[in-house]
């Protein structure tokens, strides 16, 4: 469904992937993780065409991306992001509602589609039409995943997106985000800093570091079989500790 | 610049130079005048001379300078104005070096344009001193000036500039003087009197100079000549309206200096309005009765209120129609950022009296040339405005509005420019204000509005007249920005207004 193929890319002279090869099968769930600036972020922007590759190719559903096919590409894909990406100036119900409006549905449909996606999330239904500022971190973040699933995208990816909540938040917004994945079954890509976390949502785990991805495989196969000195201490420093990360609560 | 080629085209359109050749009689007849009194009362006698005629007339009253008016009497913006034999000859005409009055006659012919015969008084270029200073100093001809370079000139711009001027002057009289500076007419002989320049050009029969009991050099080297009072008129009304031209052929020889020195002194020190002045005039010499328009001050508060509105009004509204999608423009194309806000900044620097200016052989006088100078002046802050408000969008919110796939058009009505739209209003309201401000010089160039009592007010020296123009504008700038503030709490989304920390 998605990939990177031998992908390389720079910022002002710096390289940040270096021939990155990757895949991602339909309905996979792939979580990627590394430390800050081996080029997580980058890898989304690039599936989503923000960014175009100084090498190689991306690949959505087979297709090389094309300057013409970024859009259509854009309406099957949902992307949220650590901050959220919420527009200030609209409510909930209307940065819900926004990538809706090109579609032309009648009102009773959105309506309909909102109250899927509120239950799915556990929004509160008040909140719906308040202001980004008048809610919370972690009702900001659900308001920003019903955006991402409005228009029901084959493809979710995630960047960071509770990494600015607090841990309580955290952890409540982690159980139901796991649900919906499981639910909903789409393709996921989600990039974390957090390897408990990583562990709870998916099998696969993407380590990469310094725009390479050194291993992949579920946490146990990290902890068990490192290809790299690298994999075990990034593995000791997040104090993961016991295997059992798959079981985790 | 584009754009604004385009807005001036519109304006042409709307209001298209004067085609009045042959069609005298159901135009209004337009008579001008320059911005001093003398001008404003000849003025006044020929429209209300043309008014018994039984033709409609308006009176372009205290037009900037010669130039004004002779280059709108040559596009048909007039039809008559009144000038000075020497003005023609040595100033607006003088590359053809004509050396009579006849001569002059054809050179303006050949232009189009009839001069009346002289309507019978000189008014001459005079320098003038304060008589306790001239006879302290032993001062009674212009050449006594070369052995008191310390002496300061105050003259007027147009005198100081003009061929028959200050530079012919000097070259003649081989004057040392330095400290020489360019006044309002009517200011300098306050400034005269107040002690702070020593020397000034005077026109001879200005009525203050008997009022201040200012001493007349001698011109001994013959260096002024005559400067006859004639009316100019446009050649195509002796088709189109033969009465006008008969009418106006009557005023000559029949005002003397003295006739002039005491209407020029019953407006200036017994400030009697112009056209009352006119008026008693024409009883007096020629047994008629014009009406005389008298307006209350709330009419005329009004009408100037209407003429200021539409200028400031019509320009801020193709202002914005051009600023805002100029600063779109430039933030989408980074390249063409430094061009748009670069032009738009030189706009600025051009000093307004000369952007009006330079608009009046593009569009002629009145309205239609300060519309587009206080279109061109608008431009800056709102251009700015637009561009900065887009370009403070954080990069996370393009970033998301691109990742949800919104086409360009989309992201920018749903996403870009309200985010912007704050800074966009901050624009349109400071050019709102500049632009009430800035309409007041229109009065210069026959615009009207509230320009028009300030203009007159301070050739009258009237300071009732000045405020007359100064208060309303400074209230109409008030309210613009008091309106503004409300449109943004319409147009602002509610929710860039609110502070964070609501609902948990």
């Amino acid at each position: 469904m998605l990939a990177l193929e031998a992908v390389e890319k720079s910022f002002a002279g710096i390289p940040v992937l270096r021939r990155l090869t990757l895949t991602l099968a339909r309905g996979e769930t792939a979580i990627l993780i590394g430390p800050s600036g081996c080029g997580k972020s980058t890898v989304l922007r690039l599936l989503l065409g923000l960014l175009r590759p100084d090498g190689g190719r991306v690949l959505f559903d087979g297709e090389p991306l094309r300057a013409d096919s970024l859009r259509k590409i854009r309406h099957r894909c949902g992307y949220v992001i650590q901050e959220g990406g919420l527009f200030p100036h609209l409510t909930a119900r209307e940065n819900i509602t926004l990538p809706i409006h090109r579609l032309g549905w009648d009102p009773s449909r959105i309506a309909a589609r909102i109250g899927e996606l509120i239950a799915l999330t556990r929004f509160p239904g008040d909140g719906l039409d308040r202001y980004p500022v008048e809610l919370s971190g972690g009702q900001r973040q659900r308001v920003a995943l019903m955006r991402a699933l409005a228009v029901d995208p084959d493809v979710l990816l995630l960047d960071e997106p509770l990494g600015a909540l607090d841990p309580m938040v955290r952890y409540e917004l982690q159980g139901d985000l796991r649900r919906i994945f499981e639910t909903l079954g789409k393709t996921t890509l989600l990039v974390t800093h957090d390897l408990a976390e990583a562990a709870w949502f998916g099998r696969r785990i993407i380590l990469m570091r310094e725009g390479r991805i050194v291993q992949q495989g579920s946490l146990r196969d990290l902890h068990d079989h490192p290809v790299d000195p690298f994999v075990t201490q990034f593995l000791r420093a997040q104090r993961a500790g016991e295997a059992s990360g798959e079981t985790g609560r | 610049m584009t754009a604004s080629l385009i807005a001036l085209c519109l304006l042409q359109a709307i209001f298209p130079p004067s085609t009045r050749a042959g069609n005298g009689e159901t135009t209004p007849l337009r008579v001008g005048s320059k911005k001093f009194t003398e001008s404003v009362v000849l003025g006044e006698i020929a429209a209300g001379l043309l008014r018994t005629e039984g033709l409609e007339v308006v009176h372009q009253r205290e037009l900037g300078g010669t130039r004004v008016l002779f280059n709108a009497l040559l596009r048909g913006d007039l039809d008559a104005y009144p000038d000075y034999t020497g003005t023609l000859r040595l100033e607006v005409l003088k590359e053809q070096h004509l050396d009579s009055d006849s001569a002059l006659a054809a050179a303006l012919a050949g232009l189009g344009i009839r001069m009346t015969p002289p309507l019978g008084f000189n008014n001459t270029y005079a320098i003038g001193m304060r008589p306790e200073v001239a006879d302290s100093l032993g001062i009674r001809r212009i050449s006594d000036l070369r052995d008191h370079p310390e002496l300061r000139f105050g003259l007027t711009n147009e005198f100081l500039d003009r061929g028959d001027g200050w530079p012919s002057l000097r070259r003649t009289y081989r004057l040392p003087q330095s400290d020489v500076r360019g006044l309002d007419h009517d200011l300098a002989y306050r400034a005269l009197a107040a002690g702070r320049i020593d020397l000034m050009d005077l026109y001879s029969t200005d009525a203050e100079i008997a009022y201040y009991g200012l001493r007349v050099l001698e011109d001994d080297l013959r260096h002024f000549s005559r400067y006859d009072a004639v009316l100019l008129y446009r050649g195509g009304l002796e088709q189109s309206a033969p009465k006008a031209v008969q009418a106006l052929r009557s005023l000559s020889g029949k005002i003397d200096e003295t006739t002039i020195r005491r209407l020029n002194a019953r407006v200036k020190l017994e400030r009697e309005p112009e056209n009352a002045v006119a008026s008693s005039y024409l009883e007096a010499a020629f047994g008629l009765h014009p009406e005389t328009r008298e307006e209350t001050l709330a009419a005329r508060l009004w009408r100037r209120t209407l003429e200021h509105l539409f200028l400031v009004v019509t320009a801020l509204t193709a202002g914005i129609l051009v600023a805002i999608p100029l600063g779109v423009l430039a933030f989408k194309r980074p390249a063409t950022a430094p061009v748009i806000l670069g032009f738009t900044g030189i706009l600025q620097t051009i000093p307004s009296l000369a952007l009006l200016v330079f608009m009046i052989p593009l569009l002629g006088i009145a309205a239609p040339p300060a519309i587009a100078a206080l279109f061109l002046y608008s431009l800056l802050p709102m251009v700015r405005n637009t561009h900065a408000g887009l370009s403070s969008i954080p990069p996370e919110l393009e970033e998301s509005a691109e990742a949800l796939g919104l086409s360009p058009a989309g992201r920018l009505l749903r996403v870009e420019l309200p985010l912007a739209s704050r800074s966009i209003l901050a624009g349109i309201k400071t050019s709102a204000v500049i632009t009430v401000g800035f309409a007041t010089l229109g009065a210069l160039i026959g615009a009207g509005g509230y320009g028009q009592p300030i203009l007159t007010g301070i050739r009258l020296d009237n300071y009732a007249l000045i405020l007359e123009g100064a208060i309303p504008a400074a209230l109409l700038a008030l309210t613009v920005q008091g309106l503004f503030d409300l449109v943004e709490r319409w147009i602002v989304p509610r929710g860039l207004r609110l502070k964070p920390g609501g609902g948990r």
